[in-house]
């Protein structure tokens, strides 16, 4: 009743070939949009900002960016944790060596140095695929790991190899605040997002399509599977690199190799496989799910009152959390943007049944 | 189907309904936040150590009523050694109670890193004792991280010094070899500055052995020291790498004689594990020693008499607990320090900076407090953070551990120097004021 498009009718190419073509979407993100810029600021704590918001939207730009290579690309890494890693280390170094650079460049090119790292370790995909893709990627994530708790240069020479960051400033607006911290983060996060979603819907997302749903029959009918693969590989680890600096900087302030060792990149892959492959929306439901969860499920004892020593909180946590995950999964494999995709058809018909 | 894709919204609904519960604070209390690991690979550790804090804070409110009657309130919060989860749960604590968090012990030198950064923004010390950045000893710099008792600059000193003791003399140490086994992270990595110059000052070398996290993977290092058979192995371990190097050190037969570990590796969990393999193994002290001593008279007659204990009674003579009750008495009497200049009532983080910067605590009032075998006197000051340099070694004899020496004090000679390079070094890269902090 509420989400029919009828009498939306399309008179031009543009409007028929929008990212929403209904119209209560549109409204719907762009109202999102304006509160997050505008109504979040009025009422947002200091823990709302930094625990909660800020990780999940770097934490989503990884996700896009994995789930680009994974979820519709079919490629699968297990090395987002090293090319985060490759990202933070490179903004760092960036802003230590040319301090008059304007910190969205240092960004643009900490992503830029992920991309280069991502391309060399995406050579093998052209050989080889599925779960040894999967091991040669984690190949890739202990090496870079290792090389940025080695090589003193990276760290520049800190005897305790954990490096630290100083506020940065956007053309001489210090970004000291969490809420400054917030709307910095949310405006890269929509424009990348933006990006990747025009990626996904165009030549190049379906050559990615293509290459996942049987990349011989996408050879024969003239895709190069080594352009697809290559550029998947590009364009995931430039989100990745540029999630890692941001989450560097901004999230993390001091960081150690151990800040994107293995954990982490499960934790991106597991974000878009309950948030949903191959959809950009996914990751960013994928990415809330797996940072909001353990910390409600953390808290949920004492705020239901129920004495529980930390210890057994810690661990019903992980279990409750495993649990959550497996449920999910059981009730819809495609993740929760198939379940919001689900509710929006239901919501065509409703209130009617069929 | 339309029951279960129902059913996956309910937990998502449960989870939205936990209201938001702000809980309601008495106004005369002092809030303490609590960062603990008993899960994850670290835990038998951090265990006792939470434990020994959370038993001295309840015996203040149980025998004292407080700290001139403002009871101490703590909330625990699990950081499973995770440098995000200890932001996290530091940022979820740090406004609780009526004046905010009075100090914070992140016991992870990694965490401490972190918290480093926020903790001038936010003005909540850091009781970094016997861990932490070892240049955060200088005050003017770091005027929010207290290093009380020891750093791992101190320790290594004092390390070197006794094997130069055990040599017969500084000199004798050139060319031996020494090797120091460490877990990867910065706290396995803050001795070796200090190390490489004692290493050039005395001739002898310096091998490294770094251990990945979590430390069960030691095979190829103790091979690598079977081969290169150093003349001493010092062991920077923390959790289940502690037990595993010792028991590695068994399976490669390296006397357990020549290993020192340092006080975060010189503890029951550490060595139980190896049996009779661990005996002879030595370990620099944080000041103190295993067993129990006079406080335990009060801690028995009022928290565990009254099933308020957080251990179990024969554990509150071990090593990690005991330094827990320290750490705790350090802080109350910060807060007590800081309450006689700004009132006997609930303090905020920056008075309770000034109580630690003011902190004095005299033999006379060790003894009072019941820790005059454990601790030796302490004073505090803007240059000094870390307020004593003092150890000695211990050695495990299979059931205890038995002090083996006298006590060293550590070379400022050779300390200073490096702490005050070390400091400028971090004020000119963040572009902080340096000086001390003065409240009116």
């Amino acid at each position: 009743m509420l989400y029919r498009e009828v009498g939306q009718f399309k008179t031009s190419y543009q409007s028929d070939e929008a990212i929403f073509p209904i119209a209560q979407d549109r409204w719907f993100v762009i109202a999102l949009i304006l509160f997050a810029f505008l109504g979040v600021p009025l009422f947002a704590g200091q823990y709302l900002y930094t625990e909660l918001l800020i990780p999940v939207l770097i934490l989503s730009i990884a996700a896009i960016g994995l789930n680009i290579l994974t979820g519709y690309c079919g490629q699968l890494s297990l090395g987002s944790g090293g090319f985060m890693a490759v990202g933070a280390y490179a903004a760092y170094n960036l802003a230590l060596r040319l301090p008059e650079t304007n910190i969205v460049l240092v960004f643009l090119l900490a992503g830029l140095m992920a991309m280069l790292v991502g391309l060399l370790f995406g050579l093998p995909s052209l050989r080889i695929k599925g779960f040894y893709l999967a091991v040669a990627t984690l190949a890739a994530q202990f090496f870079l790991e290792w090389a940025f708790a080695r090589v003193k240069w990276f760290t520049n020479y800190a005897p305790s190899g954990s490096v630290a960051v100083g506020r940065i400033e956007l053309f001489g607006f210090p970004i000291d605040s969490p809420g400054k911290t917030y709307i910095f983060v949310l405006a890269f996060t929509i424009v990348l997002a933006l990006a990747a979603k025009n990626l996904v819907r165009g030549r190049i997302g379906r050559m990615w399509m293509a290459i996942r749903d049987m990349d011989i029959a996408a050879e024969i009918i003239g895709i190069r599977p080594l352009h697809a693969k290559l550029s998947a590989f590009a364009v995931s680890s430039f989100y990745i690199g540029v999630a890692g600096a941001l989450w560097g900087f901004l999230r993390l302030g001091s960081w150690e190799p151990l800040a994107f060792d293995v954990n982490r990149s499960f934790q991106v892959l597991f974000m878009i496989i309950i948030g949903g492959l191959g959809t950009i929306l996914g990751s960013f439901l994928g990415a809330a799910f797996i940072v909001l969860v353990p910390i409600f499920l953390n808290q949920l004892p004492s705020r239901l009152g129920v004495p529980l020593s930390t210890a057994a909180i810690s661990n019903i946590e992980f279990m409750l959390f495993g649990a959550t995950i497996i449920f999910f999964l059981i009730v819809e494999p495609r993740g929760l943007a198939r379940l919001w995709a689900i509710a929006k058809e239901k919501l065509r018909l409703w209130p009617f049944p069929y | 189907m339309k029951a279960r894709r129902l059913l996956a919204i309910a937990p998502a609904a449960l989870l939205a309904a936990a209201a938001y519960a702000a809980p309601s604070w008495a106004q005369n209390e002092q809030f303490i936040p609590h960062l603990v690991y008993r899960t994850g690979p670290y835990a038998p550790n951090g265990a006792p150590f939470a434990n020994g804090i959370a038993d001295y804070y309840k015996l203040i409110n149980e025998r004292d009523g407080g700290i001139n009657g403002v009871k101490i309130t703590f909330e625990e919060c699990d950081t499973g050694y995770a440098t995000d989860r200890g932001v996290e749960c530091y940022e979820r604590l740090k406004g609780k109670g009526p004046t905010g968090a009075s100090y914070v012990i992140p016991l992870s030198t990694g965490i401490t890193f972190a918290l480093t950064e926020k903790a001038p923004i936010d003005k909540i010390p850091i009781i970094s004792m016997g861990y932490g950045r070892s240049e955060s000893r200088d005050g003017s710099v770091f005027q929010w991280n207290f290093p009380l008792l020891g750093t791992y600059w101190t320790a290594a000193d004092i390390l070197v010094q006794h094997i130069g003791q055990r040599e017969g003399g500084l000199d004798k140490l050139k060319g031996k070899k020494i090797a120091l086994v460490y877990h990867d992270s910065p706290y396995g990595k803050e001795p070796i500055a200090l190390l490489q110059k004692r290493a050039q000052m005395h001739g002898f070398e310096l091998l490294l052995y770094p251990v990945t996290h979590p430390g069960v993977e030691q095979k190829a290092t103790w091979l690598q020291i079977r081969q290169n058979r150093p003349d001493y192995v010092l062991l920077w371990g923390w959790g289940v790498m502690n037990s595993t190097a010792i028991k590695e050190a068994v399976a490669v037969n390296y006397p357990r004689d020549k290993m020192y570990g340092v006080w975060w590796s010189g503890a029951e969990p550490d060595v139980r594990p190896a049996e009779d393999g661990a005996k002879g193994y030595h370990a620099i002290t944080l000041q103190h020693t295993a067993g129990q001593f006079k406080l335990h008279e009060d801690l028995k007659k009022y928290v565990y008499d009254k099933g308020q204990g957080s251990a179990k009674w024969e554990d509150t003579g071990e090593i990690l607990y005991v330094r827990g009750l320290i750490n705790a008495v350090l802080g109350v009497e910060a807060i007590r320090t800081a309450q006689e200049r700004f009132g006997k009532k609930p303090l905020t983080g920056e008075q309770v900076r000034w109580g630690l910067e003011n902190l004095d605590l005299s033999a006379d009032r060790l003894k009072q407090l019941g820790f005059d075998s454990e601790v030796k006197p302490i004073k505090v000051s803007c240059e000094d953070h870390e307020g004593a340099r003092t150890a000695r070694m211990q050695t495990w004899d299979g059931k205890n551990w038995k002090i083996s020496s006298d006590w060293y004090t550590g070379d400022d000679k050779v300390l200073l120097p490096m702490v005050k390079e070390a400091a400028a070094k971090y004020a000119a890269e963040k572009k902080i004021s340096v000086g001390c902090l003065m409240m009116n």
